[in-house]
């Protein structure tokens, strides 16, 4: 299969739904002849103008406002926030309107929604621009997120989010935009709510997120050498979550480790473990265990950004411990 | 009134004799509807809020009387006159309030979260200031559609010092979208007057300022309002871009049923604008003019009071909805 960037892998699915779909539009800050900071639009606006690539004035709350409007009357648009930390500019319409309005109107308005941004730590981008916050929006009835860990599902989880009438946060990590990986040609929708099995073991399952999921599978060539085989469950969206298949690996190891880059507490690896407590208590031979990041702001200096989130060594040990328990 | 309010305060010629008749009916329709809501306020009969508004209806009827069914609505939690004027039914309205399944949101919204889109309203909302921006947004989507509809959003004057009031003229203009923004200048967010609130106490004056036309007309003359709206959709319509229009209206009511509604302002103030009732003075300028007779408006106003007493009758004995049912709609398809 041919190969493509995570980048160009969404650039992709965003092309071939415009180019199918004459509703879809793309508001943000740069996303017209610029083609997006990180690239997100590069080349689409000299195919469809600026009434489907608009740039926008920087006023986060009001162009995703204004995009809520548009999705409640016939089209589609996709709001490309550059910094998933913008978002938070914009909260009360995300979550009091674009997440209430197709329950409060009893699912005669639709809201088909996309608004992406990138997350994460990793540039030296400091505390406005690094951070991830999507079990944020996982607490809340009524939003999808995805966090893609490979160029395929940056491909296949977008072009979902296209094809479907929900609102969905499309969260791409900074430190995976770059990385490359086989991409399905043509028509690739990757269904949410179906995790994937990065890598196949029997003595722990580790369930990473994000970059993490990169991480811990760096993490995991090393343990193999000294006979530890995890099995890893990215998946791929944090809500819908697949608890079904993280139940079923943990059956068969025992053991479960929760690598997540963002703030442990109410967590998405908190979320997990009270699930694992509710519904496989009596398979579990430890404890749940969840490597966060520090619940402290993302701050700047190379050393201290590093020790702010989980880095391979970090993933290494946590899983020969858990292992040892 | 500023000269722009003279300028748009049309005669009764202007508006066209049945024109005129509709509006004062729609006005009606609206006062007796709420004040049945506000009798049923006081019955018990309303489970949560109820955002009256009396006085103000002649905002919602001139500016709907030049609104196509398919154009779209967005309005604020005083949004019963608006829903009304669209085309949401009494009966629809009163059962929402009561919490009722046949209501217009089917129980999940009260006084405040009215949806109708199969006649164009397209919400209601609690937080102050959404509205602008979505009704913003609806205009890109009719625009990007290729449609020749129009967009409006009503909000009060406590949305003129909201972010999404700017934000929201300011991409409406940028990119000529067709959005029709009616302030409804009621001169309290709340209990807060706006005399406090702005500096600038001129809303239709800020159009220009985002580069739009906006005018200021008085709100409770429904001609008036009627004309400036019928300028203002036209003009959306027609590919022209938005307009605001900011209509000086009046609360007569408290700013819900049940609250205190002193210490912020006197009853002389709501006496001055009591005689400026807004159905009483196109009552006196029907009759006046010959364009209708006392006994016809009686006739009028007894069969609006029968249709209300009818959609209260049915509301009241609308079962409540399914208590399961409250699971659903959470995502697409549920």
């Amino acid at each position: 299969m041919r190969e493509l960037t995570y980048t160009d892998a969404a650039r992709e699915a965003l092309a071939e739904a415009m180019r199918r779909d004459p509703t879809i539009f793309v508001v943000g800050e740069g996303i017209g002849k610029r083609g997006g900071n990180f690239n997100t639009t590069a080349g689409l606006y000299d195919l469809y103008g600026p009434e489907r690539l608009r740039d926008t004035p920087i006023c986060e709350r009001g162009f995703i406002g204004l995009c809520a409007g548009a999705a409640m009357t016939g089209t589609r648009p996709v709001v490309d926030f550059m910094f998933a930390d913008f978002i938070l500019d914009a909260f009360g319409e995300v979550v009091n309107q674009i997440a209430k309005i197709q329950y409060m109107s009893s699912g005669r308005i639709t809201m088909p929604i996309v608004l992406r941004g990138c997350i994460g730590a990793g540039s030296s981008a400091a505390t406005h621009h690094s951070g991830s916050y999507y079990p944020v929006y996982a607490h809340f009835p009524g939003l999808r997120v995805a966090v893609p860990a490979t160029p395929a599902d940056a491909k296949g989880l977008l072009a979902t989010a296209l094809r479907g009438d929900d609102p969905v946060l499309f969260l791409e990590h900074k430190n995976l935009l770059a990385t490359k990986g086989p991409v399905p040609e043509g028509e690739h929708c990757v269904p949410f709510g179906k995790a994937r099995i990065a890598q196949e073991g029997k003595d722990l399952t580790v369930v990473a997120i994000a970059l993490m999921v990169q991480k811990t599978l760096k993490a995991c060539e090393d343990l193999e050498r000294e006979g530890i085989a995890a099995e890893v469950i990215d998946p791929r969206t944090v809500a819908p979550l697949d608890m079904e298949t993280i139940l079923a690996s943990l059956r068969k190891t025992g053991r479960l480790l929760v690598v997540d880059e963002t703030f442990g507490p109410c967590g998405i690896g908190a979320e997990i473990a009270a699930r694992v407590m509710e519904e496989a208590f009596n398979e579990l031979d430890a404890p749940v265990r969840r490597l966060n990041g520090r619940h402290a702001p993302i701050p700047y200096s190379p050393p201290l950004e590093s020790a702010a989130v989980p880095q391979v060594a970090d993933i290494a040990r946590a899983i020969r411990d858990l292992v040892a328990e | 009134m500023d000269s722009d309010a003279k300028a748009a305060g049309a005669g009764l010629r202007g508006a066209g004799a049945p024109g005129a008749v509709n509006l004062y009916r729609t006005m009606l329709l609206i006062r007796r509807c709420e004040e049945q809501l506000v009798r049923a306020y006081a019955l018990g009969l309303i489970p949560g809020p109820c955002h009256s508004c009396i006085g103000q209806e002649a905002v919602a009827a001139g500016v709907c009387a030049n609104l196509r069914p398919d154009d779209v609505v967005f309005s604020t939690h005083r949004g019963h006159g608006h829903a009304l004027a669209k085309g949401v039914t009494p009966g629809e309205l009163m059962a929402e309030l009561f919490g009722r399944v046949t209501g217009c949101s089917r129980g999940r919204g009260g006084s405040m979260h009215l949806f109708a889109p199969e006649v164009g309203l397209m919400g209601t909302s609690g937080i102050v200031g959404p509205c602008v921006l979505q009704a913003a947004g609806a205009g890109y989507s009719l625009k990007l559609l290729k449609t020749d509809r129009v967009s409006v959003a009503f909000f009060g004057d406590g949305a003129v010092g909201n972010g999404a009031f700017h934000e929201g003229l300011n991409m409406a203009a940028i990119w000529g979208l067709p959005v029709v923004f009616v302030c409804e200048n009621n001169l309290y967010a709340t209990e807060v007057p706006f005399a406090y609130a702005a500096k600038n106490p001129d809303v239709g004056g800020r159009g220009r300022v985002y580069g739009m036309p906006g005018v200021t007309v008085d709100g409770n003359d429904v001609l008036a309002v009627s004309q400036a709206a019928s300028e203002a959709a036209g003009r959306a319509r027609s590919g022209c871009g938005p307009t605001l229009i900011e209509c000086r209206t009046y609360r007569l009511r408290p700013h819900a049923e049940g609250m205190r509604d002193g210490g912020y302002r006197t009853q002389a103030e709501i006496d001055e604008w009591k005689a400026r009732d807004p159905i009483a003075m196109l009552r006196r300028r029907l009759v006046a003019d010959g364009v209708a007779a006392e006994d016809e408006l009686e006739g009028m106003d007894a069969e609006v009071k029968a249709a209300i007493g009818e959609a209260f009758e049915f509301a009241k004995g609308s079962p409540w909805p399914d208590p399961a049912a409250g699971a659903r709609f959470v995502f697409s398809g549920e």
